[in-house]
């Protein structure tokens, strides 16, 4: 059984019926790429599996668990963070105090009324951050305003909040979109490793077939709300009908 | 220092030092003189810029943090004066039992107003604030009379019980004795009067508490969650944090500091009108906030000072004075100079408050705090780049919900 396993899914949006009978499973420590043209269902399949939309049928199980009711917050604590197609920071605050959130809420959970500590006093969690911020090659921004990044630093920094976290499950929205082809290999390169030193399985979804096959264990390709096929990204190179769904139009 | 890294540490005992200067910084005109009328160092004025300056500190906390603007929050205040007076009524003056239970109460009544109101955010969390403390007022004078007092408000009488009253007690409001309306000292130091009050140095050394403990939640955990939340709600979701409980402990904390601020003023004066929860007053600790800048640590004060100053000389000034001031023009002129003038003096002084905020907003986006900043710029330009207006202090400028 997989970690996240995805059962007859669907969901619509008034008469449109954006998933339909969607089976998925991503297997714990891989990389799964979802991949399939502009409004196929991608980015609503995730919020699926994170609380933000509530499917219409079917199950999602993560760990065993339904996380189907569950608050996006609620979700989070099981295990599973989120990267989002356009990035979602403290834009106010600076970099240093965007990863001291996260710390926070990996070691106190969803509430924890700490109002006469210093953030500076908390050692431990400082640490962890800022040596997240040198995983990332960031450590030189600790002290930047963070709406006043790049696209691709805000992205890089978003993922490093994630992965602060030590989720169980990271599940990316197109991470590489809207970066120079330097920072995206720099991010396939940062990604592998987070795979592979620390254990954390992901789930990506991703319009740039080069990021797709370096990255990818297995590969689902989803057309109108279904999932085409299922395979490993060799098979998925030479298959007609995604030549024909997906690859072919991108081209 | 106190849990406070060195800069903000040098910046408390500042903060401090002007407290309790207070009486002669703002006495810098002699008796006498023409601009005696400018001075503001005595008594009932000074406390009113403590206890509004705890208010807004406390305010700031809510609607500077998180960004929920409330309309109600003059409701604790006046459940803090109530609070106070009864306690007079019951018990005895000594302030010592009043203020705490203040705080309780106010308290109280924030977990539940803020636990209905915040389940909307934006404007109807607003505007379900303002029908909270609408609703408070009119219960003030209806309903409640029993508790209130209604229209007369609540005051103390010759025949309430006062079981713990001592043969030799004051009659007024005290602190183990120390009279809140005496002076403990007034000097007369060439033609200045500076004036020490009991009352203004009891509500300065409870401000500088205020001030400490909103210091310590700005620069804790708690505080950075609350700035999360005004920044960005559906990363702090993501990130497993539930906003609810951050908003609700904010608005708590703010209602408190609101209570404490009423039970003093109660404490300076023993008596409670229903017409301090009225939406008037909850409006003008908003202003004060964003007049002074929002989310940052002095504006609120400064707000609160810059009001209740303006307030106080603008509402003195009266025909004859404006007269005097324009004399030296040819009559016809000075008639009509007067004629336009008196309608921003006297009972019509919040047509100059409205001016002010609105050359302030416009302006200033960041309040005195950054009219402040921009003037320190000018000073130091030339001088040294060395950092000495720490911007730590002064959290960046976000957009706020006023522009
Ligand atoms: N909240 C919503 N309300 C109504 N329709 C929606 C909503 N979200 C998505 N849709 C529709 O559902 C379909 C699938 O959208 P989705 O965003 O999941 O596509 P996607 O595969 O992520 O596309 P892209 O590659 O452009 O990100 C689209 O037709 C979209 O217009
Ligand atoms: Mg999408």
């Amino acid at each position: 059984m997989g970690l996240l396993e995805v059962k007859g899914v669907g969901k619509r949006f008034g008469g449109l019926q954006a998933l339909g009978n969607v089976n998925l499973s991503v297997q714990e420590n891989s990389v799964h790429a979802i991949i399939g043209p502009n409004g196929a269902g991608k980015s609503t399949l995730l919020n699926c599996f994170v609380g933000k939309l509530i499917p219409d049928e079917g199950s999602v199980l993560f760990n065993g668990q339904s996380v189907l009711g569950r608050t996006p917050h609620e979700i989070n604590q099981m295990g599973i963070s989120r990267v989002f197609q356009t990035p979602e920071i403290f834009g106010d605050l600076d970099v240093m105090e965007n990863m001291m959130i996260p710390c926070f809420a990996k070691r106190d959970g969803a509430f924890r009324m700490h109002a006469f500590e210093g953030v500076e006093n908390e050692k431990e969690l400082v640490e962890k951050a800022e040596q997240m911020l040198i995983d990332v090659n960031m450590i030189d921004k600790r002290h930047m305003n963070a709406a006043s990044m790049s696209r691709g630093d805000k992205r890089r920094l978003e993922m490093a909040m994630c992965l602060v976290q030590d989720p169980k499950l990271l599940l990316l929205d197109e991470p590489t979109a809207g970066m120079a082809r330097a920072d995206t290999n720099n991010t396939i390169d940062l990604l592998k490793e987070i795979n592979e030193k620390r254990d954390i399985t992901m789930a990506i979804i991703e319009h740039d077939m080069h990021v797709v096959f370096s990255l990818a264990e297995r590969i689902t390709v989803l057309a109108q709300g279904t999932p085409l096929v299922e395979d490993t990204p060799e098979n998925i190179k030479g298959h007609p009908k995604v030549q024909e769904a997906y690859l072919g139009e991108a081209h | 220092m106190l849990g406070l890294n060195k800069k903000d540490t040098r910046f408390l005992l500042i903060v401090i030092a002007l407290t309790l200067l207070t009486p002669i910084i703002l006495q810098p005109f002699p008796e006498g003189s023409s601009l005696a009328q400018f001075n503001a160092g005595y008594p009932d004025l000074m406390q009113r810029f403590a206890i509004f300056g705890i208010f807004a500190i406390g305010f700031n906390i809510l609607f500077g943090l998180t960004g929920y603007l409330s309309f109600g929050h003059a409701a604790f205040l006046g459940v803090g004066s109530y609070t106070v007076v009864w306690m007079y009524k019951l018990l005895d003056y000594n302030v010592i039992w009043g203020l705490p239970l203040a705080i309780i109460t106010s308290g109280l009544f924030a977990l539940l107003i803020g636990f209905v109101s915040l389940r909307r955010s934006g404007i109807y969390f607003s505007i379900l604030t303002l029908a909270f403390a609408q609703m408070s007022y009119n219960l003030a004078y209806s309903v409640l009379t029993p508790i209130t007092n209604g229209e007369t408000g609540l005051q103390v009488y010759t025949d309430d019980v006062q079981i713990l009253m001592g043969a030799n007690e004051p009659q007024s409001p005290h602190f183990f004795g120390i009279v809140m309306r005496e002076n403990f000292w007034v000097a007369d130091i060439g033609a200045w009067e500076f004036t020490f009050n009991n009352g203004y140095y009891f509500s300065a050394v409870i401000a500088i508490l205020a001030f400490y403990l909103s210091l310590r939640i700005f620069r804790s955990p708690f505080g950075l969650m609350l700035r999360a939340i005004k920044t960005n709600q559906t990363r702090l979701n993501y990130t497993g944090l539930n906003a609810r409980p951050y908003t609700l402990a904010a608005f708590v904390i703010s209602g408190m500091y609101a209570g404490l601020a009423g039970g003093l003023l109660a404490a300076m004066d023993p008596l409670a009108g229903a017409e301090r929860m009225q939406w008037t007053a909850s409006g003008e600790v908003v202003l004060m906030t964003i007049l002074g800048g929002l989310g940052t640590m002095m504006g609120p004060v400064l707000g609160a000072g810059f009001i209740k100053y303006f307030e106080n000389i603008f509402s003195k000034i009266n025909e004859q004075v404006l007269r005097q001031w324009f004399g030296f023009l040819p009559d016809g002129l000075e008639g009509a100079v007067v004629w336009v003038a008196e309608y921003f003096v006297g009972s019509g002084w919040h047509l100059t408050s409205g001016l002010l905020f609105m050359l302030v907003v416009i302006f200033l986006p960041g309040g005195l705090v950054e009219g402040g900043q921009k003037l320190a710029g000018l000073f130091k330009r030339g001088k040294s780049d060395e950092d000495i207006d720490d911007p730590e202090h002064q959290p960046k400028q976000s957009p706020h919900v006023a522009e």
